[in-house]
C-alpha cells in the first residue's frame, strides 16, 4: 500500500505531466508584486481572453516570477513536445500576436522573444538558450529553484518538482537530532543579517521538553531595496512552509508562525493559501503524513514598524503589543513568545532547509566559500541595467554581480556608490567592488549582505543626500524605546539636512561621530547599535566628498534646488 | 452628543464587534483586531479602540498604545482612494522626490494627508517592495512601477476625478 506521501506524489506527477507533456500548450505569466507593478495581471487577463477568442488549446497560468524583473511582464509559451520560448516586457496589446502566431500556428515570434529552453536540441531561430544568458548562467538557484516554473498556489506543482520529499524523509527516517546535526554540518548561517549558524541556534531550542514551543519565520522585511523574503513567500511559499515544518520537527516544537507586514497583499495571500493547502494534504496539523508528529502553523500580521523585524520586538508584535525590543537575557530559546521556548529564523534561511535535507549537508557546503556556504539572494535596484532578484553562489565578487549579472550602470557613466544590506548597513565605494559576497568579507569592507538588497547609485549620486535618506528612514522607524536611538537619529538627520543645504557647521562631523558612539553604546537593538553604520562607511569611502560638503563646496541637490527634502513629519509617540 | 450621533456610534460599535468576532486566525490579539478593523472600515474610530479593549480584555490605554505605535493606523476616515508614494533610498535614487512634489501639486497639498476635495489620501511609504520597478507608487495597495513625475501626477488627478 502506498504511503500518504506516495499518494500525493502520484497525484502531483500526473498534474505536472498534464501541464508539460499533454495535448495543450502551457502559457505562463510571471507574477509577483514586481510583475504586477508593471501590469502582469493585465497581461494575464488579456492572454486568457485571447486564448478563448482565437480558440486554441492552452492552459494559461500566473506562475512565480523568474527574478529577471527588467523583463517584466514576462510570458513564456511551452508547446506540446516543443521548446519553451520566453517573451519579455509584454504588453496586453502584444498577446494576440503571441497566441495567434506562436500558439495557434506554432511559429514563435523570435524577434520579440529573448530566450528559449528545452525542446529537441535544434534551438529556436537565433534565440539564445535561457541558461546561457549571463544573469541566468551565473546563478545557482536553491531557495529560488522553482522561480518562473510553478504556480505558487498549486501544492501539487511544488511536490512534482521534488517538494516535501525532505519533510517526508525527515519525519519518517530521521530523528530531530540528526536534522539539527545535518543543518549544523551544512554550515548554513542565518540570512536575516546576523549570520548566526542556523543549526547551532536550533540546538538551543531542541533539548527543552516544554509542551508548547514556537518556531517563527521572520518576513517583516521593511528594508528598502530588499524584496527577496517577500519574493520567496509570494513565488514559492511551500519551500518556506516545508522549511518551517522541518524546523518545527527538528526542535520538537508545536507551533509555527510566519510573520508578515500588513498591506503586502500578495505574500500574505500566498502564505495563507500555502498553509491551507498543506493542512488539507495532511502536511500540517495532527499526525503529519501518518506519523506521530503534529505541528500547527499560521500567518501573523504586524502593523507598519521596521523594528518589528528585530527578533524580540517581533515576539511583542505577535503577542499584539508595540513592537519594541526586549532586554536579553532571557534569550528566546529559554523564554520567547508568550514566555515559551522559541526559535526564530529569516525566510531565506528556512527556504534552504528542504534542499539541504534532500541533497545532504556536503552538497550545500560545497557551494559558496569556506566560511559562508550556500548562496546569496541578491536584489538589484537603482541605476542598474538589469534590476531583479538573483541567487548567486557566495564568493562571487560584488563587481561580477554588478557587471555580469546586473549588466552595469543603467544611466550615467559608472557606478559610484552601493547601499548594501539595508539602511542600517554601509555604503560602499568603487574601492570595495572586488570584495567577495560572503558574510565575513562584506563585514570587513564595512557593509553587510544583510537583507541581500544592493541599491546602485551612479556618478551623479550625492552621497550626503543618500545618507540623509537612509538616516531619515532610520529616524522615522526608530521605535522610540531607547533615547539614544530615538534622539540620535533625529539629531543626525538635522545635521545631514544642514549639510545638504550648505549650512553645515565646522563641528558637525565631530558631533555626528559623538552621536554615533552614544547610539551604539546606549541602544537595546541593532536599530540604534548599527544606526551610525551608513555614516561610518561613507566616511571610509567618500571622505573627500563629505569634507567638500561640510565646506559648502557642493551645490545643493533636491527637487527645490535648495537642498531640502520632502519627508514625513510623523514620529512615534 | 445628539441622539443621531449616539445612534450612529452604536451602529458603528455593532459593526466593529462583528469584525472583531469574524477574525479567522487562531491567534487573536489587540494588534490583529486593530488590523482587522482598519482593513474593513479603513480607519480606527474611538469606537474601535473601546470595542477592541472590551473584546481583548484589555484597557483603552493599552489598545491606544498599540494603535498609536504602528504607522499604518489612522484615526480619521481616509479619502476615497489612498495613494502611497515610496520615498525609500532605492526609489530616491531614481526620482522619488520629484514624484512626491508633482503629486503634491496634483493634489493641492504640501504634505501627507487628504486632498482638499477629500477624494485622495496621500501617504509617504518607506518601501513598497518592488524596488526593481522604481519609482513605485500604489493605489489602495495595488503597486504601479516605473513612474515619472508626469505619470504620477496624471494618476493623482484621475483619482480626484479630473482628466489626466
Amino acid at each position: 500500500m502506498p504511503t500518504p506521501f506516495e499518494e500525493l506524489q502520484t497525484r502531483a506527477a500526473r498534474r505536472w505531466e498534464e501541464l508539460t507533456s499533454g495535448e495543450s500548450a502551457w502559457i505562463r505569466v510571471g507574477g509577483g508584486t514586481s510583475g504586477q507593478a508593471v501590469g502582469a495581471d493585465k497581461v494575464f487577463e488579456a492572454l486568457k481572453t485571447s486564448v478563448e477568442l482565437v480558440g486554441v488549446n492552452a492552459n494559461v497560468s500566473m506562475v512565480s516570477a523568474m527574478g529577471l524583473m527588467y523583463l517584466e511582464p514576462q510570458v513564456d509559451v511551452l508547446m506540446p513536445n516543443g521548446a519553451r520560448v520566453f517573451y519579455g516586457n509584454v504588453k496586453p496589446e502584444d498577446v494576440q500576436a503571441i497566441v495567434e502566431q506562436h500558439v495557434k500556428n506554432g511559429a514563435p515570434i523570435t524577434d520579440r522573444a529573448f530566450a528559449y529552453s528545452g525542446g529537441d536540441g535544434s534551438g529556436v531561430g537565433d534565440l539564445p538558450e535561457l541558461g546561457s544568458l549571463p544573469m541566468v548562467e551565473l546563478q545557482q538557484r536553491i531557495a529560488t529553484r522553482n522561480f518562473g516554473d510553478t504556480d505558487p498556489h498549486d501544492l501539487l506543482q511544488y511536490i512534482a518538482n521534488g517538494g516535501y520529499t525532505a519533510l517526508n524523509r525527515a519525519i519518517t527516517e530521521m530523528t530531530p537530532e540528526q536534522i539539527v546535526d545535518e543543518v549544523k554540518a551544512s554550515g548554513l548561517r542565518g540570512r536575516g543579517g546576523a549570520a548566526f549558524p542556523a543549526g547551532l541556534k536550533w540546538s538551543f531550542l531542541a533539548p527543552s521538553t516544554a509542551p508548547v514551543k514556537y518556531v517563527l519565520c521572520n518576513c517583516e522585511e521593511g528594508d528598502p531595496g530588499a524584496f527577496n523574503d517577500k519574493g520567496i513567500i509570494e513565488n514559492d511559499p511551500h519551500t518556506l512552509v516545508e522549511g518551517l515544518i522541518i524546523n518545527g520537527y527538528a526542535t520538537r516544537s508545536s507551533h509555527g508562525y510566519i510573520f508578515i507586514r500588513t498591506g503586502h497583499e500578495l505574500p500574505i495571500e500566498s502564505a495563507r493559501k500555502a498553509i491551507a493547502a498543506a493542512y488539507e494534504a495532511g502536511l500540517l496539523g495532527k499526525n503529519i503524513l501518518g506519523t506521530d508528529f503534529s505541528f500547527e502553523m499560521e500567518v501573523s500580521l504586524t502593523g507598519d514598524s521596521y523594528v518589528a523585524g528585530e527578533e524580540t520586538a517581533l515576539m511583542e508584535a505577535i503577542e499584539g503589543k508595540r513592537s519594541t525590543p526586549r532586554f536579553k537575557p532571557p534569550f528566546p530559546a529559554a523564554a520567547g513568545l508568550w514566555q515559551k521556548p522559541t526559535n526564530i529564523n529569516n525566510v531565506k534561511t528556512l527556504a534552504y532547509v528542504p534542499e539541504i535535507i534532500r541533497n545532504g549537508s556536503d552538497w550545500f557546503k560545497s557551494i559558496g566559500t569556506e566560511t559562508t556556504s550556500g548562496t546569496a539572494i541578491v536584489c538589484l535596484s537603482g541605476h542598474i541595467t538589469y534590476p531583479g532578484m538573483y541567487e548567486v553562489p557566495m564568493g562571487m565578487t560584488i563587481r561580477d554581480v554588478l557587471e555580469k549579472v546586473g549588466g552595469g550602470v543603467s544611466e550615467g557613466e559608472r557606478i559610484k556608490v552601493l547601499q548594501a544590506g539595508g539602511p542600517l548597513n554601509g555604503l560602499l565605494g568603487e574601492d570595495a567592488f572586488d570584495t567577495l559576497i560572503d558574510f565575513d568579507a562584506m563585514s570587513a569592507a564595512g557593509a553587510s549582505i544583510g537583507s541581500g538588497g544592493i541599491i546602485v547609485g551612479n556618478e551623479t549620486t550625492n552621497v550626503v543626500d543618500l545618507l540623509r535618506t537612509l538616516i531619515a528612514f532610520n529616524q522615522f522607524e526608530s521605535c522610540g524605546k531607547c533615547f539614544p536611538c530615538r534622539l540620535g537619529n533625529t539629531h543626525m538627520l538635522e545635521i545631514l539636512d544642514r549639510m545638504c543645504q550648505n549650512k553645515a557647521k565646522s563641528a558637525d562631523l565631530a558631533l555626528l561621530e559623538r552621536i554615533g558612539t552614544s547610539m551604539k553604546a546606549g541602544s537595546l537593538c541593532g536599530h540604534g547599535q548599527l544606526g551610525f553604520n551608513p555614516i561610518a562607511s561613507a566616511l571610509k569611502y567618500f571622505a573627500e566628498e563629505i569634507k567638500s560638503c561640510l565646506a559648502g563646496e557642493i551645490a545643493p541637490v533636491g527637487v527645490f534646488g535648495d537642498g531640502t527634502m520632502i519627508l514625513p513629519t510623523r514620529t512615534r509617540p | 452628543m445628539t441622539t443621531a450621533e449616539t445612534e450612529q456610534s452604536l451602529k458603528l460599535r455593532e459593526q466593529i464587534r462583528q469584525i472583531l468576532n469574524a477574525q479567522g486566525q487562531p491567534t487573536v490579539t489587540v494588534l490583529s483586531s486593530l488590523i482587522a478593523v482598519q482593513d474593513s472600515i479603513h480607519y480606527l474610530p474611538d469606537e474601535a479602540i473601546k470595542e477592541t479593549a472590551t473584546f481583548c480584555g484589555s484597557t483603552i490605554n493599552e489598545v491606544w498604545s498599540v494603535a498609536s505605535f504602528y504607522t499604518n493606523f489612522r484615526f480619521t476616515p481616509p479619502g476615497e482612494k489612498t495613494l502611497d508614494v515610496c520615498w525609500g533610498p532605492s526609489c530616491h535614487l531614481v526620482g522619488a522626490q520629484e514624484i512626491l512634489n508633482s503629486v503634491h501639486l496634483a493634489l493641492d497639498i504640501a504634505e501627507e494627508g487628504e486632498s482638499p476635495d477629500g477624494k485622495v489620501t496621500l501617504k509617504y511609504n518607506t518601501c513598497l517592495g518592488a524596488c526593481a520597478q522604481g519609482p513605485v507608487i500604489a493605489i489602495d495597495h495595488h503597486l504601479i512601477g516605473k513612474q515619472t513625475p508626469e505619470s504620477a501626477a496624471k494618476i493623482a488627478r484621475e483619482l480626484r476625478g479630473q482628466s489626466g
